[in-house]
């Protein structure tokens, strides 16, 4: 197992995208979250200012997802799976290698996304007379890691909906897909029955739920709850990703 | 050209992938429509509407004092005092003491009491001033503050004019209302609609109320009877019917929420009709076969462009024509909009899936990298929607959907926004900052340019 947590994080390393991704998840994360608090002209001050601090998220979740579905991905698009596999017959362990060596790339990462988005987010708010956030306060400390997880468990998804579908073009599409099209769809469905139950499973809808602040007691699914939603998506493209590596020709 | 077409739609229609793939974003968009999540309470026609003289459905409950006015005459009033309530607002928890900016008082003359009927009202507002209005949709604004206001009937014009002391009068307009009736119903009259407001993350809506004092009443003419000096007390709107928080119902929009999914499907087919090809290598022999490779990368657009035109305008069809009778058998009440507007929003749909995937094909040849142009074009235009809906405040959200190619879903708006009905006309409850066409217009900017780019790109690089 270590040599295979060795090889993947060998082959993360040297690819010359890997860090410019990296770079692209903080970017956009702290980007959007300052562009966003910009906006914000405190006419009664109300609202969920901790959730608007960190709206990048919604960008750097795409740029997570493509960080994860290119760590299968390219394997396929240049030929490179049929070595790694020959290398390592055990094709679940390389999955799973590749989902540890993704996981810890990836929370540093969004640690260091989510939590220059907040500190962005709060100078800026504290500039527009929004009241100013602590860090010490436990729903911002729910918020601030539950993020990170989020954005891990978005790239984790990417990876195991790549291993399945093996094309990085059709892999994002889905991902994508999962991301975007629940929150489009609750926001049209006029029936409110229909657009809890759509928030209590959609993938972002349900995850986001732990950087709420406001509300708590009105919310369609409670914080834990909705990241422990998406750490159900995450394990079922996982799952499903290694069955069929297991049981696929490469 | 015909050659390349030819050349690049085998390429299309062989590749297993790219027609399930239409066949699926169709499926989605029908399967959306079709969907029947929604249901409400408008069955066995309870949810009847007024019609106005223009065919417009309409609001049409206010409170009267009135007597019958046979033939020509007039009647002036001096409104003394108008105060109202109104429903609670984003931070208070009771009512409170105040005028919803629409609320109305005044005098109407009026082609009987039955809702819907022909009407002319001069009266005075919340804060829009003084008014002239007539058959819900039309609208006149005054000069000045007044007091003092007087509506004189001659025929089949009705005159409506204001003053400061009651001495002095300025004519604020004519109107002609065609055949109305020697008798009609005129008198005083007070409403007050939904009151919507929205602050920086929060809105809130509800009904208010009015109470107009009316003073000093004078009649000319022929009268059935004196109208006395009264208060009136009312709640309602006189104009045409919205959609949204002030309004009821839906719009046949609800019917295409699955144009989402069917975007990503869009690009996803773009994207990779283009990517695939370098990446195996097959790009080669395209430019060997074709030196002059704008024409591929035109060919391309025009075929991955046509086919999802035509798929889009099956489905949407499809959803909006079957989507819609879904919803009403449900007892969903579906605002009805002309033919010319179904059409628009059917062909707009498909058309913007179109540029859509014209969109993919030129970011693919610009970036050659599937995930990477398939996450540019798909957030590009997903994500300011979605934030523009979800946290951003009204005035930036608006920017954001007049620039980003997010614009181009005001193709879809079906909703009719009136200057002089309140509403809240906000993207979220589906009023879009630019106009059909000129959103639209926004995404083809944007693809024109990423064409652009692309063909200059195509030609001065390697394959």
């Amino acid at each position: 197992m270590r040599t295979a947590i060795h090889a993947e994080w060998t082959k993360l390393r040297t690819s010359p995208g890997t860090i410019w991704l990296l770079l692209a998840v903080i970017v956009s994360t702290v980007g959007v979250s300052a562009l966003t608090t910009a906006a914000m002209t405190c006419v009664a001050c109300g609202g969920d200012v901790l959730k608007t601090s960190l709206t990048g998220v919604q960008l750097g979740q795409a740029i997570a997802a493509i960080a994860g579905v290119l760590m299968m991905g390219t394997e396929y698009s240049n030929g490179l799976a049929r070595l790694t596999l020959t290398a390592i017959p055990r094709r679940t362990r390389v999955l799973t290698a590749k989902a540890l060596v993704l996981t810890a790339v990836l929370l540093v990462t969004s640690a260091a996304a989510v939590l220059g988005a907040f500190l962005a987010g709060r100078a800026i708010l504290a500039d527009n007379g929004f009241a100013r956030l602590s860090i010490s306060d436990g729903t911002v400390m729910r918020a601030l890691v539950g993020s990170a997880l989020y954005l891990t468990l978005i790239g984790l998804l990417g990876l195991g909906i790549a291993t399945a579908v093996r094309s990085s073009a059709g892999a994002i599409g889905t991902v994508l897909a999962l991301l975007f099209v629940f929150p489009v769809v609750s926001l049209a469905v006029s029936d409110p029955d229909w657009q809890r139950k759509l928030e209590q499973i959609g993938p972002t809808s349900a995850g986001l739920a732990i950087q709420a602040s406001t509300n708590l007691s009105e919310l369609p699914i409670k914080p834990w709850h909705g990241l422990g939603v998406l750490a159900l998506w995450a394990v079922a493209g996982l799952v499903s990703g290694g069955l069929l590596l297991a049981r696929r020709d490469a | 050209m015909m050659r390349q077409l030819r050349a690049e739609w085998t390429k299309f229609r062989t590749v297993r992938g790219w027609v399930t793939g239409m066949a699926l974003a169709g499926g989605f968009i029908i399967a959306f429509g079709l969907f029947p999540g929604m249901q409400g309470t408008c069955t066995d026609n309870k949810c009847k509407l007024p019609t106005g003289p223009q065919g417009h459905l309409v609001t049409d409950r206010f409170e009267f004092a009135g007597q019958t006015l046979d033939g020509d005459g007039s009647l002036t009033v001096n409104v003394t005092s108008m105060t109202g309530e109104l429903p609670p607002g984003p931070n208070a928890e009771q009512p409170r003491q105040g005028l919803t900016p629409w609320a109305k008082a005044g005098l109407i003359i009026k082609d009987g009491t039955k809702a819907g009927s022909p009407y002319a009202a001069i009266m005075l507002t919340g804060s829009h001033g003084v008014r002239l209005q007539h058959n819900y949709l039309y609208d006149q604004a005054g000069a000045g503050a007044a007091s003092w206001l007087r509506l004189t009937r001659a025929g089949d014009a009705i005159t409506g004019e204001q003053s400061a002391d009651g001495t002095h009068w300025t004519k604020v307009g004519t109107v002609v209302l065609k055949g109305l009736p020697t008798k009609v119903q005129a008198g005083l009259f007070a409403t007050s609609p939904q009151h919507s407001e929205a602050s920086a993350l929060l809105s809130s809506s509800g009904p208010s109320s009015v109470t107009a004092t009316f003073r000093q009443v004078s009649q000319q003419g022929s009268w059935s009877g004196q109208l006395e000096e009264t208060e009136l007390t009312g709640s309602g709107d006189i104009g045409p019917l919205v959609s949204g928080s002030s309004g009821l119902g839906v719009s046949v929009t609800q019917a295409l929420a699955g144009t989402f999914l069917g975007l990503v499907f869009a690009i996803v087919i773009g994207t990779t009709y283009v990517t695939s090809e370098y990446r195996r290598g097959l790009m080669r022999t395209t430019f060997s076969a074709t030196p002059r490779r704008g024409r591929v990368l035109a060919a391309k657009a025009i075929v991955a462009g046509g086919a999802t035109f035509v798929t889009g305008l099956v489905a949407a069809t499809v959803a909006v024509v079957f989507g819609q009778k879904m919803l009403r058998d449900n007892g969903v009440f579906v605002h009805p909009v002309t033919t010319a507007t179904e059409v628009r929003v059917i062909v707009g749909t498909a058309a913007l899936l179109a540029l859509c995937t014209v969109f993919g094909v030129a970011i693919g040849v610009l970036l050659r990298r599937s995930a990477l142009a398939v996450t540019i074009g798909v957030t590009g235009i997903v994500l300011p929607y979605i934030l523009a809906m979800s946290v951003l405040p009204d005035g930036a959200g608006r920017w954001l959907l007049s620039i980003s190619p997010a614009a181009a879903f005001a193709i879809q708006q079906s909703a009719v926004e009136y200057a002089h009905v309140a509403n809240n006309y906000i993207p979220t409850e589906g009023f879009f900052p630019l106009s059909p066409w000129l959103g639209f217009a926004v995404l083809a900017a944007w693809t024109a340019v990423a064409v652009g780019l692309a063909a200059v790109v195509i030609s001065r690089r390697d394959a």
